[in-house]
């Protein structure tokens, strides 16, 4: 009887441990977005977009890296990342690194280092080119394709544009060509997450790619952007599979010892 | 326990020439074979073993991370992923490192709950309770430099923010602030410091500290979930008749328990490292910014109930204070409780309840202190403030007046 009524306030700890941090934090949520309301949710959701990247696609990487070395590249490093090392992962073949992706005069051991010089990338732009490497680990891979497909026609700005996932950026819309130009037609107050409320987009000149072919485009540089930010992310998890099925028969063996010995125990 | 050693059979051979030098034997008899443990020992026994396996393995993976990282302020952060991407496993060995400290939180977290569900801080266990609390600041002193060390940006602003927490003592405050930095502000000497502090001096403090644990749990034996002092009633060998002895039973217990608590840990290292940005910041992949601050200062996760009774408090220098003073009550436990009962089990309705509204409040403040003010949350860090001291501070008048039931002569334990 002592058992059962410990054993309930055990579980009833261990209950109030779980619930409240389980139960609490999506209440608390939904009680905070409910304190930020007053805005009509209509519109475009655009801190809704979702980058939707497959990490375990190849291809998709491939695709990433060529987009990252033709339209980023010149300006934005990925000064933690050797050429060798993306080839090996993204299994580029040496002929290939060559020809499409290593610039003129750089090693295949070498950091991916933009070619843009410094001092000239300051007086251009007002600050240098972030580094990448980091950037979907700091702000997530979801920011990254918002603030792809976040540009829009502003002409009171230096570089006749701005970005809702970055309202001032200092970064011209360099993928213009290939997704168009649009403008925005802002509606009232703020959206559900607290940025502008973007009632609809107004397209100003069409791009070489349809709207479809620029998302996958966007989509594929973030996933480069995403193994770039931990390379052995995709080791890990396959490697972690089988620790796990390790422990699983570890402790299956360790469980069975302990019962046979605890016999004795009365 | 000690003494008996000539009751030892004599071993021929080498452990024979051994143990005439070194206690070997008596040593693994003192405190294993013939260590008896209270049989009925539950799920809340299992976080003792699991702490120290916890601190070995920070040990081991700092050793390692300690050969490739590079302190320094110019140097620090770009090593941190120079062993994520170019060590081989250093990914491994650094999740393994930077979830450990959370783990060490999480079980500990678990282990002195266990002391307040049977009240093993009680008498006379009360110097094992101040061991057990002074390991507990030693290993916030040690995670929180530890977190400083990569040099990210949250790390520099958390570390400005923490350690301006000490300017706020009266006269001394300012110059102290200077000391600990060795800078006037937090900059590549604070990092030194840090480095040397977190892989030197703090581990030997809490080894010397958890060999003091362990030292005085064994000269009073192990509490247990019925609260019964086992060593009352003894057989005819001498031994208590409620107990078994450590070796093999609970080793071979603990094992399982190291199974499943690995599987758990592993989810985490090999699937989500950084917890969603709780076990690892996300604007800690920034480099540390004197210029940028980010959006929102949290210390990690375990610091965060301290922190929300900090910031409950309208004052910077009281909440400074009524921080510190939350880590006072847990350290007078043992002298605040006067209940006559140790287990949960034989308290009554009063203890129940107040045992039930700390963990809430502890847990309402952890979550509190990791989201930007609001005033709902200020609202609700206060009450749960007002909860956690009051669990405290009532502790000898309502353990007094709870109604206890009688607890038994002998443990209670049904064979599974």
């Amino acid at each position: 009887m002592h058992r059962n009524l410990s054993g309930r306030v055990a579980r009833i700890a261990a209950g109030l441990l779980a619930g409240v941090a389980l139960i609490a934090a999506p209440a608390l949520q939904a009680a905070e977005e409910k304190a930020a309301e007053g805005h009509e949710s209509h519109g475009v959701d655009w801190q809704g977009w979702k980058a939707g990247n497959q990490i375990n696609d190849a291809t998709s990487l491939q695709r990433g890296a060529s987009n990252f070395m033709n339209y980023c590249a010149g300006c934005h490093s990925l000064k933690y990342m050797r050429y060798e090392r993306m080839a090996k992962d993204l299994r580029i073949g040496d002929e290939q690194l060559r020809k499409n992706l290593l610039p003129a005069g750089a090693k295949t051991t070498d950091y991916i280092l933009a070619s843009f010089p410094k001092a000239e990338a300051e007086a251009w732009f007002g600050r240098q080119p972030p580094d990448l490497s980091l950037i979907t680990r700091s702000k997530g891979s979801d920011y990254v394709f918002q603030f792809l497909k976040g540009f829009y026609l502003d002409e009171t700005k230096a570089t006749k544009t701005d970005n809702l996932a970055l309202p001032g950026a200092a970064m011209p819309a360099v993928l213009s060509d290939l997704e168009g130009v649009k403008r925005v037609v802002f509606g009232h107050g703020e959206s559900a997450h607290g940025g502008k409320n973007v009632e609809r987009f107004d397209e100003v000149q069409a791009g070489s790619m349809t709207p479809a072919q620029y998302d996958v485009f966007v989509r594929d540089t973030v996933n480069f952007l995403q193994y770039v930010g931990e390379p052995s992310q995709v080791d890990r998890v396959s490697i972690g599979i089988w620790v796990l099925l390790f422990l699983a028969v570890f402790t299956g063996f360790a469980w069975m010892l302990k019962k046979e010995y605890w016999k004795d125990v009365h | 326990m000690a003494g008996d050693h000539d009751k030892l059979p004599a071993r021929p051979g080498f452990m024979g020439w051994l143990n005439k030098r070194l206690p070997v034997d008596a040593f693994l008899k003192d405190h294993l074979t013939d260590y008896y443990a209270p049989k009925n020992f539950n799920f809340w026994y299992f976080f003792g073993s699991l702490a120290l396996l916890v601190l070995v393995m920070q040990l081991l993976t700092g050793i390692f991370l300690t050969m490739h990282y590079k302190v320094g302020e110019m140097t620090a952060f770009d090593s941190v992923e120079y062993i994520m991407r170019e060590v081989p496993y250093g990914w491994l060995l650094r999740y393994l490192h930077s979830t450990g400290a959370s783990a060490f939180f999480i079980v500990v977290y678990l282990h002195m709950f266990r002391a307040f569900l049977y009240g093993s801080y009680k008498q006379p266990r009360e110097l094992l309770w101040l061991f057990g609390m002074v390991i507990y600041l030693a290993l916030m002193a040690e995670a929180f430099m530890g977190y400083v060390l990569p040099w990210g940006n949250m790390s520099f602003w958390g570390a400005q923010v923490i350690v301006n927490l000490f300017g706020t003592i009266p006269v001394v405050g300012p110059g102290l602030v200077e000391w600990i930095r060795g800078d006037y502000g937090i900059a590549d000497a604070t990092l030194n410091r840090f480095f040397s502090l977190h892989v030197v001096a703090v581990p030997l403090v809490l080894l010397l500290l958890v060999t003091l644990h362990l030292v005085a749990l064994h000269e009073v034996g192990s509490n247990n979930p019925d609260g019964v002092e086992i060593k009352g009633k003894k057989g005819a060998n001498g031994k208590p008749l409620d107990g078994i002895p450590f070796h093999p039973y609970y080793t071979l217990k603990d094992i399982v328990g190291v199974g499943v608590f690995l599987m758990l840990f592993c989810v985490v290292v090999f699937f989500v490292p950084t917890f969603g940005g709780i076990f690892l910041e996300h604007a800690n992949f920034d480099m540390a910014n004197p210029m940028s601050t980010p959006d929102h200062i949290a210390p990690v996760w375990y610091f965060t109930p301290f922190y929300a009774i900090l910031r409950a408090v309208p004052d910077q220098q009281l909440g400074a204070l009524a921080m510190a003073l939350s880590l006072v009550c847990l350290v007078l436990v043992p002298w605040l409780d006067r209940s006559p009962v140790k287990s949960t089990r034989y308290r009554g309705w009063i203890w129940k309840t107040a045992l039930a509204l700390f963990v809430i409040s502890f847990i309402g403040l952890g979550y509190i202190g990791l989201k930007a003010p609001s005033p709902l949350f200020t609202l609700m860090g206060r009450v749960f403030s007002v909860m956690y001291f009051a669990f405290f501070v009532l502790m000898p008048w309502y353990t007094k007046i709870d109604p206890v039931k009688p607890v038994p002569e002998r443990v209670t334990y049904e064979k599974h």
